[in-house]
Parts: structure tokens; sequence; C-alpha cells
């Protein structure tokens, strides 16, 4: 059995869990002499400016799509849910965004958020004054719907799945009880999506980070700075070969995941615990 | 009636979502003329605003033959993301498929654990895993190479998280009658885990191959030169040097995504929904 293991174990290892290791110890110690300088690194990280533009525009980003990929993710697998037979072409519409490559659609958001594009032509209609999307505050916006664009169609096949595995005798006898739309959405669908949820949350969270790719092909390395996040700053560290700070940067983002994650299952636990009362 | 509406309205929000993707198809046809005509301001550095033209006035295939005869830079970037994708896709299924049995068929100490930490791998972003992955690279001396996107890739933990849960939905008294036959491990897993899982192979390759054709950040970071670059990261650059091909170059990067996208919507979806499962 050990065989079968061993493979992955290996290149995990080699790829990942070692060279963490090494870049735990590098984030306390000095660049050169290799001496132990403590938490230095770690205040020096938390006193960089670029760092906490970084750090707040992230978590800003995170708490706009996330809640708004998944509520409205869910509205739409509910909507098509009901549509029978037409759903597979529903569903195959919504997933397009994610199977094409991005950079292959750079140009059509360049096309509709240019100070020319198509966007601000439209709202010209509107006498409403034009708009440089991707260089003012809007970029924020901008990479959100590009967010959504993207990742949609994936979360509804997640929802989808979801919705599929509430048994449909639940509904029936709730109808013979009475019980109206509402009424069935709040106290069946919700409670039996709970262990779905934990799992799309953090799906989502996955993909939010990927949204660089957008970022970065349609702004570059130095975009507005409402959008400048924790990966542009990875990446402008990394061209500067600053190894220390970044292998900081590196462990205080990974203990914030873990701890995040921990928290959510625990959370999830409680709420399951609860439902089922 | 409100059905009706329901119906409408999802319509609605379909064909917006479709419609990035039908532009650059439909532009892809303009000659370089109608480009710099409809686009100019935008592509030009114009001033003026841009027309929205669901159809070329002119379509011509011109852009189309332009890039086939006269763009082998387009080519040689294609073909590094042949040659970056396809290897990462076979070594992941070497690789992940019998770790997933493993995880999915056997009893272990520390199989809970084990597995909660690969989860673990597959969420955290690349950016966590970067310096590391970089100091490796180096020490091996194989940065600025094919192999430091390739390897990386194939101990990527999120196909033996996917594989797993496939692996599980095997019915157990199938296995053992096979035990009880006289098969050992290896046989079960040759004969009855590949055959039986291999829903689970096909999505894993279908999400494998649409996510490397996309890399932006792997090869970003661990190769300096430029023409190791997949098409994936340089295509914006053709766009610039090049507006008259820069459509048709986003259409042909597209189409693989596409027809694997089309014949393969079925197990797509299944991985989907597999990577919504926790246990």
């Amino acid at each position: 059995m050990w065989l079968f293991l061993l493979p992955s174990f290996l290149g995990t290892g080699i790829f990942t869990v070692f060279p963490f290791l090494d870049v735990i110890k590098r984030s306390f110690t000095e660049a050169f002499s290799n001496r132990f300088v403590g938490m230095a690194n770690y205040q020096t990280v938390f006193e960089n400016e670029a760092f906490l533009l970084a750090v707040k525009n992230t978590l800003r980003f995170l708490g706009v799509c996330i809640p708004l990929l998944i509520v409205s993710s869910l509205v739409l697998a509910l909507a098509i849910q009901k549509m029978g037979e037409k759903k597979k072409v529903f569903q195959g519409a919504f997933l397009i965004p994610m199977a094409v490559p991005i950079a292959s659609v750079v140009l059509f958001w360049k096309l509709l958020f240019d100070k020319n594009g198509f966007l601000n032509g439209w709202l010209q209609i509107f006498s409403i004054a034009p708009v440089d999307w991707m260089n003012e505050k809007t970029a924020f916006a901008v990479l959100v719907f590009s967010y959504l664009w993207k990742n949609m169609g994936y979360f509804i096949v997640l929802w989808l799945a979801g919705l599929n595995g509430i048994p449909a005798t639940y509904y029936e006898a709730a109808r013979v009880d009475g019980a109206s739309d509402w009424k069935c959405f709040f106290y069946i669908t919700l409670p039996q999506l709970v262990s779905s949820f934990t799992m799309i949350t953090i799906l989502a969270f996955v993909n939010s980070f990927k949204v660089f790719r957008e970022a970065y092909l349609i702004a570059g390395d130095y975009p507005h700075e409402s959008i400048y996040m924790l990966q542009h700053l990875f990446n402008n560290w990394f061209v500067s070969l600053d190894i220390q700070k970044m292998s900081t940067a590196a462990v205080v983002l990974a203990v914030f995941i873990a701890v995040l994650i921990g928290v959510f299952l625990v959370l999830e636990k409680r709420l399951e615990m609860r439902s089922r009362e | 009636m409100k059905k009706r509406i329901l119906f409408l309205t999802l319509c609605f929000i379909c064909l917006l979502f479709v419609t990035p993707l039908l532009i650059m198809f439909t532009s892809s046809f303009m000659g370089a003329g109608e480009l710099s005509e409809t686009y100019g301001g935008v592509l030009n550095n114009g001033d003026e605003g841009i027309r929205f033209a669901l159809f070329p006035q002119y379509p011509t295939l011109r852009a189309y033959v332009e890039l086939l005869l006269d763009s082998p830079g387009f080519f040689v970037m294609f073909w590094n993301s042949c040659k970056q994708v396809f290897p990462v896709l076979i070594g992941q299924l070497l690789v992940s498929v019998p770790a997933a049995w493993a995880f999915a068929q056997y009893e272990f100490k520390g199989k809970k654990i084990l597995y909660f930490f690969y989860m673990i791998l597959m969420i955290m972003p690349f950016q966590v895993t970067m310096v590391s992955t970089y100091l490796v690279l180096s020490k091996l001396h194989i940065l600025n190479t094919h192999l430091a996107v390739i390897l990386p890739g194939i101990f990527s933990a999120f196909p033996v998280f996917i594989l797993t849960k496939f692996f599980k939905s095997i019915p157990k008294p199938l296995i053992e009658a096979a035990k009880i036959d006289g098969a050992s491990d290896f046989q079960v897993f040759l004969k009855i885990g590949i055959p039986l899982g291999y829903p689970g192979i096909l999505s894993v390759l279908i999400l494998g191959f649409l996510e490397y054709w996309n890399a932006i950040e792997q090869p970003m970071t661990f190769l300096q030169e430029k023409e190791l670059w997949p098409l994936s990261l340089y295509l914006p650059n053709i766009a610039v040097d090049k507006v008259s091909v820069s459509f048709v170059a986003s259409v042909i990067m597209m189409i693989p995504a596409i027809l694997i996208f089309i014949f393969g919507q079925r197990y797509l979806e299944e991985g989907i929904a597999a990577s919504g499962l926790k246990e």
C-alpha cells in the first residue's frame, strides 16, 4: 500500500514540505549571515507600507467578492434548477468562461473598460461622464466583475450538486403540511446546504487568489492602488529577489489561512449540530 | 407566467456571460482596416470612442492567413504551452491516481491527518509556496527550463483530492470479491480501480488542462526567458505588437479549451461537484 503513496509523498516532500520548512527558518534569520534574528523580519514586513496596503486590499477584495459570488450563484442555481430539461444548456453557458484562458479575453476587457471603450459609450447615452475604469477606484469593481464572470458557472454547478442531494420526499412532506415556497427554502433547503457551504466558501477563497491573473494581464505589475494586492506584492518582491521578506510574508499568509480554515471548520460543526436538533 | 419571466431573465444573463466570447470570435474575421476603424480608439490609443459591432461588415480570413503564415512567434508559444501542459497532466496521473487509490481504499494510521494535509495544500494559494518552490528549483538548477513549470505541477494536491472521492464511490463488495478470487492488491488497482474510476480520471484531466492551459503565475515566476513562455502568458504581448492578428491569436488559443469543454462537459461538471465534497 505504501508503494501507492510513495511517489506523491516524495514529490510533495521535495517540492513543498521541506522547502517550506527552509522558508520558515529563513523568516527568522538574516539574509547573508544566516544569523538568528528573532522576529526582526516580521517587524520589517509588518511596518512595510506596500505590505499593509496589499493586505488591506486583499481583505477588502475577499470580503466583497466571496459573499457576492456565493449568494448570486445560489440564486442562479435555484433558478436553473427549475428549468427542467434546459438545465444543461444554462449550466453550459455559465461554465464556458471558466474554460476560456484569461489571456484570450483580456482584449475584450480592454475594449469594454477603456476610456474610449464600450461601457463609456453606453453610459454616454444616459449622459454619464466617461470613466477610465482601470485607472481609477473603479478598477476594484472591474476586478470583482471579472471574478464573478469567471467563477459563476463553477459555483452554480457546486450548488446544484448540493441541491440535488436533498431528498425530494422532504419537500413533498412539507407541501402536504401546507408549507409555502419561502418556508420550504428556509426550513429545508438552507439547512440541508450547510455541509456544501463550507467547501464552497473554501473554494471561493482558493479561486479568489487567482484573480491576480486578470489583474496582471489587464493592468500589469503596478495597477491602480485600489487593486494592488498581496499577489502583486509577492511578485514585485520576487523581482527584487527579496527572499527574506518573501519568506516572512509567505509564513504569515500560510498561518493566517490555516487559522481561517480552522475557525471555519469549527463553525461548520456547530452549525451542523444546530441544524440537526 | 412567473416561470416565463424567470426563463427570460436567465436567458438574458447567459447572453451577457457569453458576449465577450462572441465578440472575440466575430472580431477575428475583421480585416486590419476595419479593426482600426472600429476599435482604433482603444487599440491604437486614439481619442474617439469605439463602436460596438456584433458582426464584421467585411468578413475576411486575412488575419487567420497572416497569423498562420507570418507569425512564427505565435507557434513557438503555442508549442511551449503544449510542452508544459501535457507532461504535467501525464505526471499528475502517474502520481495522483495511485495515491488517491490508497487514500480511498486502505485504512492506515494517520490517514485522516494526511488527507487533511493534502486539503490544506490544495487551499494554499500559489504565493505561499512561491518562494519555497523557487529555492528548490534553483538548487536543482532547472529554473528557466520547461521542467521548472512541469515538476511542481505534477505534485499538485488537487488531483489527489478529487480522485480520492471518485475512488471512494467504487462499491467495496466488488473489491472484496476480487480479493477472494486471489487478485493481488496491484491487480485490484489495475483491473477494478482504474476502469471504474475513469470518470474521475477524465475529470482530473479536463480540470488540469483548463488550469494549466491558462497558467500565468508559474511561468511568470520560474521562466525568465520569454522564449520559453506559454501562450497564456505571452498572448497579451502579441496584441500590442500586431493588432491585426491579436483577435485571431486569442481565438486560436481558446479553441482547444472550448473543444475540451464541449466534449467533456459532463466529466467537467462531475469533477467540479466532486471538488465540493469534503469527505
